[in-house]
C-alpha cells in the first residue's frame, strides 16, 4: 500500500493505530508454551465453522420433513457437499477440544487472577453461548440422536417447579419436539447465537489486549520496560506469534484433516451411529448419550440419583449441572493464591489441577456410557471431587506455601 | 494405496479409540462375525447391488441415493443399469425409492420396512453381515423364520432360495461351548428339509458382496475422500517446512 493512499485511510479511519495497538505493537510476553496455541486455534475453528455453515445452509432445508434427506442431498448431490458437511460436524467437537484446552492452560497459569477477571468472566460467556451453540446446531440433521438427545435436554426445564411444564412447552414451541422446534433451534443456531458469540469474542479480546497476557510464570512484563515503554520481557505479536501460529496451525489442521478425511464418524463420537436413522418420535433408541463435549455435565447430572427433602432427583441434578458451570464463572474469586502459575504453587494445588484434569476427562467418558451401577457411582465420585475441587480452593490456595515468583520470565 | 490407509487407519484407531463399542450386537448380545469392508473391490460392488436390487429393493428403499451414481461409481454402463437394475420406466438420474407403499408394507410386516441407504452406518457391517446369515426356522414367528442378532424380526428370510433352512440347535438357548476344547456345542445348522442353491461358502460370499454394497451406500464418496485426504496430509507436511522455517527466522533475535 502506497504511503499516500494509507495517510488517506489513516485521516479518515484509524488502520495504522488499530494495526498497531493490536498486532505489530501489541507486546506478549516471549516464553509462551504449547498452551497458548488454542487461543488462536479456537478462533481458526471459529472462522471455519462460520464459512462452513454459510455453505451449509445453502442446501440444508430446516423443515421435520426434509432436514434429514437434505442432509444427505449435501452428502451426495452438492459438490463437494460432504466436505463441507464433515469440515462443519469435525470443526464442532474440534472447537470443544480446542476450548478445554484453551481453559485448562488458564487454569495452569492462573490466566483468570487479577487483573484478568474479566477475559475469563467473558470467555466463560463464549463457552456458554457454544454450548447452546452445539447444543441447537446438533438438532438440525433430525436423526434420531438429534430428536431424543434434545427430547432429553429440554425435558430438564420441565424439572423446575411451578412454570417447569409450561417453559418445557414455551422452549419448544409444541407439545413435543416437532418441526416447529427445528425451526426455531435453526434460527437461533444460524443467526442469533454466532451474533452473540462473535460479539463475546470481541471482549474476550479487548479486554485481554487492555491488561496484556499472561504467560507461562504469571510474571507482569509490564513491570520492567525499556525507554521507549516497551516490556523487556515483550515481543510483538505480529510477527513473531503470527508466524509461529502459523505452525500451530499446520499441525492442528494435520489432526483435523485427518479426522475429516479417514474418521469423520470417530467412532460414534463426533457423529452418533443412530444419528443415521431419521428422527422416529415414536422409537426410542436404546441408549441415548449426548455428544461427548456434554458428557461431564451430564454426567454430573445423572450421578444426583436421591432427592433431598422436597426437591426431587432430577430436579437436584438439573441444580447441580447448573452448578458445575456457574461455579466456573467464580473462580478467580475463589483462587487465593498470592501467585498465578503453578510453577510456583505449592504440591497440593498442583496434584489437585492434575487429578482435576483427570476427573473431567472421565466425566466426559462416563457421559457417553449407560447409567450401570458402577457408572453411576464413579459419576458420583468424580462429582464430588469436581466441587470440591472449586469449593475448598480458597481454603487449600490461602493457606498452602508458594514458591518464590522470579521478576523477570525465565525464558 | 488401500493397504496404506488400513494400516494409517489401524494405528490411529489404536491411538485414539480407547473406547471400542464391543463386537457385541446390540439387545440380543448374539456374538457378531467380523467383516472387512472393502469398497475398492468394484467386483464385489456389483454382485452386492445385483442382489440387492434383486432380493432387498422390493420392499426396502435406498431413497438418498441415486441409480447414475451407483451406476458411475460401480462401472455400470446406464443402459445395463437401466436394463436390469431398474424398475421398468425409470429415469437414472431417479432417486431410488421402493415401489412399495409404506402403509401397505407396515400392515403385511407390522413395521415398514427400513429405508436402507445409511443401514451400515446406523448398524455397523459386522452386525449387517451376522443378521444376514442367522435366520432359522421358528415356528412360533408370523414367516416361520427369526433371526439371532435381531429376535423375533418382522422380515422373513426372503434369501432362503440361497441359503437353505437352518435350524437352532440349542433350542432357543445360548450356545453352549465345551469346557475343554472351546468347541460349540449346538448352534445353526443346516435343515434337510429346504436345500440352497448356495453352498455356505458361497452364500457367506454373497452376504459379504451385500453387506459391501450397503457400506458403499451409506457413504458413496468415502474412496474420494480418502484419496483426497492423503494429498491434502501431504500439503501440510510440506507447508510445515517453509513455515517452521519463517518461524524460526523470526525468533533468531528473541533472546
Amino acid at each position: 500500500m502506497g504511503p499516500k493512499l494509507l495517510a488517506w485511510i489513516d485521516e479518515r479511519f484509524p488502520l495504522t493505530s488499530t494495526w498497531e495497538a493490536h498486532l505489530s505493537k501489541y507486546y506478549a510476553p516471549k516464553n509462551f508454551n504449547f498452551w497458548y496455541f488454542f487461543g488462536s486455534l479456537a478462533l481458526l475453528v471459529l472462522v471455519n465453522q462460520i464459512l462452513t455453515g454459510i455453505w451449509l445452509t445453502m442446501s440444508y432445508v430446516p423443515s421435520a420433513e426434509a432436514a434429514f434427506a437434505s442432509v444427505e442431498y449435501i452428502m451426495r448431490d452438492v459438490e463437494y457437499g460432504w466436505l463441507l458437511r464433515y469440515m462443519h460436524s469435525t470443526g464442532a467437537s474440534a472447537f470443544f477440544v480446542v476450548v478445554y484446552m484453551h481453559m485448562f492452560r488458564a487454569l495452569l497459569y492462573g490466566s483468570y487472577q487479577k487483573p484478568r477477571e474479566l477475559i475469563w468472566i467473558f470467555g466463560m460467556a463464549i463457552y456458554l453461548a457454544l454450548m447452546a451453540e452445539g447444543f441447537m446446531g446438533y438438532l438440525l440433521p433430525w436423526g434420531q440422536m438429534s430428536y431424543w438427545g434434545a427430547q432429553v435436554i429440554i425435558s430438564l426445564f420441565g424439572a423446575i417447579p411451578v412454570i417447569g411444564a409450561d417453559l418445557q412447552q414455551w422452549v419448544r414451541g409444541d407439545f413435543l419436539i416437532s418441526g416447529i422446534t427445528l425451526n426455531r433451534f435453526f434460527a437461533l443456531h444460524v443467526i442469533a447465537l454466532p451474533i452473540v458469540i462473535l460479539g463475546l469474542v470481541v471482549m474476550h479480546l479487548v479486554a485481554l489486549h487492555e491488561v496484556g497476557s499472561n504467560n507461562p510464570d504469571g510474571v507482569e512484563i509490564k513491570k520492567h520496560k525499556d525507554e521507549n515503554g516497551k516490556p523487556l520481557d515483550g515481543i510483538g505479536f505480529h510477527p513473531y506469534y503470527t508466524v509461529k501460529d502459523i505452525v500451530g496451525v499446520i499441525v492442528f489442521l494435520f489432526v483435523f484433516c485427518a479426522v475429516i478425511f479417514f474418521f469423520p464418524e470417530m467412532n460414534g463420537y463426533f457423529l452418533e451411529h443412530a444419528n443415521f436413522e431419521p428422527a422416529n418420535g415414536l422409537k426410542t433408541p436404546e441408549h441415548i448419550a449426548p455428544v461427548w463435549y456434554f458428557g461431564a455435565f451430564y454426567s454430573i447430572l445423572r450421578a444426583i440419583t436421591f432427592s433431598i427433602g422436597p426437591i426431587d432427583a432430577k430436579l437436584l441434578g438439573v441444580i447441580f449441572m447448573g452448578a458445575a458451570i456457574a461455579i466456573l464463572f467464580v473462580l478467580p474469586w475463589l483462587d487465593r493464591s498470592p501467585v498465578k502459575s503453578w510453577r510456583y504453587k505449592g504440591p497440593i494445588f498442583r496434584t489437585l489441577i492434575i487429578l482435576f484434569a483427570i476427573d473431567f476427562i472421565l466425566l466426559i467418558w462416563l457421559g457417553t456410557k449407560p447409567a450401570t451401577e458402577t457408572y453411576t457411582l464413579m459419576a458420583q465420585l468424580g462429582t464430588v471431587f469436581y466441587f470440591g475441587f472449586f469449593l475448598l480452593m480458597p481454603f487449600y490456595s490461602a493457606m498452602e506455601k508458594t514458591k518464590p515468583v522470579p521478576e523477570r520470565v525465565t525464558g | 494405496m488401500m493397504r496404506r490407509i488400513n494400516i494409517f487407519s489401524k494405528v490411529i484407531a489404536a491411538l485414539v479409540l480407547v473406547l471400542p463399542m464391543g463386537a457385541f450386537a446390540a439387545g440380543s448380545g448374539y456374538p457378531l462375525d467380523k467383516m472387512d469392508v472393502n469398497v475398492a473391490d468394484k467386483p464385489s460392488l456389483q454382485r452386492g447391488a445385483k442382489l440387492y436390487m434383486n432380493y432387498c429393493y422390493g420392499c426396502h428403499a435406498t431413497s438418498f441415493q441415486r441409480y447414475e451414481r451407483v451406476a458411475d461409481d460401480l462401472g455400470i454402463p446406464h443402459d445395463l443399469m437401466m436394463e436390469n437394475l431398474m424398475p421398468a420406466g425409470g429415469k437414472i438420474g431417479d432417486l431410488m425409492k421402493t415401489g412399495m407403499e409404506p402403509k401397505e408394507s407396515k400392515a403385511w410386516f407390522g413395521a415398514t420396512p427400513p429405508d436402507l441407504t445409511l443401514v451400515a452406518r446406523v448398524r455397523g457391517t459386522d452386525w449387517l453381515y451376522t443378521y444376514l446369515r442367522t435366520f432359522y426356522l421358528d415356528p412360533k414367528r408370523p414367516w416361520g423364520v427369526n433371526n439371532k442378532v435381531f429376535p423375533d424380526v418382522g422380515m422373513p428370510h426372503v434369501l432362503l432360495e440361497l441359503q437353505g433352512a437352518q435350524v437352532d440347535t440349542c433350542g432357543g438357548e445360548v450356545a453352549q461351548r465345551d469346557t475343554l476344547t472351546g468347541e460349540k456345542l449346538c448352534g445353526l445348522e443346516p435343515d434337510p428339509s429346504i436345500k440352497g442353491a448356495m453352498t455356505p461358502e458361497e452364500y457367506d460370499q454373497a452376504m459379504y458382496d451385500l453387506v459391501n454394497f450397503l457400506a458403499y451406500s451409506a457413504e458413496p464418496m468415502q474412496l474420494e475422500r480418502q484419496r483426497i485426504g492423503w494429498y491434502v496430509l501431504l500439503f501440510l507436511i510440506i507447508f510445515l517446512i517453509p513455515a517452521y522455517l519463517l518461524k524460526r527466522e523470526y525468533w533468531k533475535d528473541v533472546h
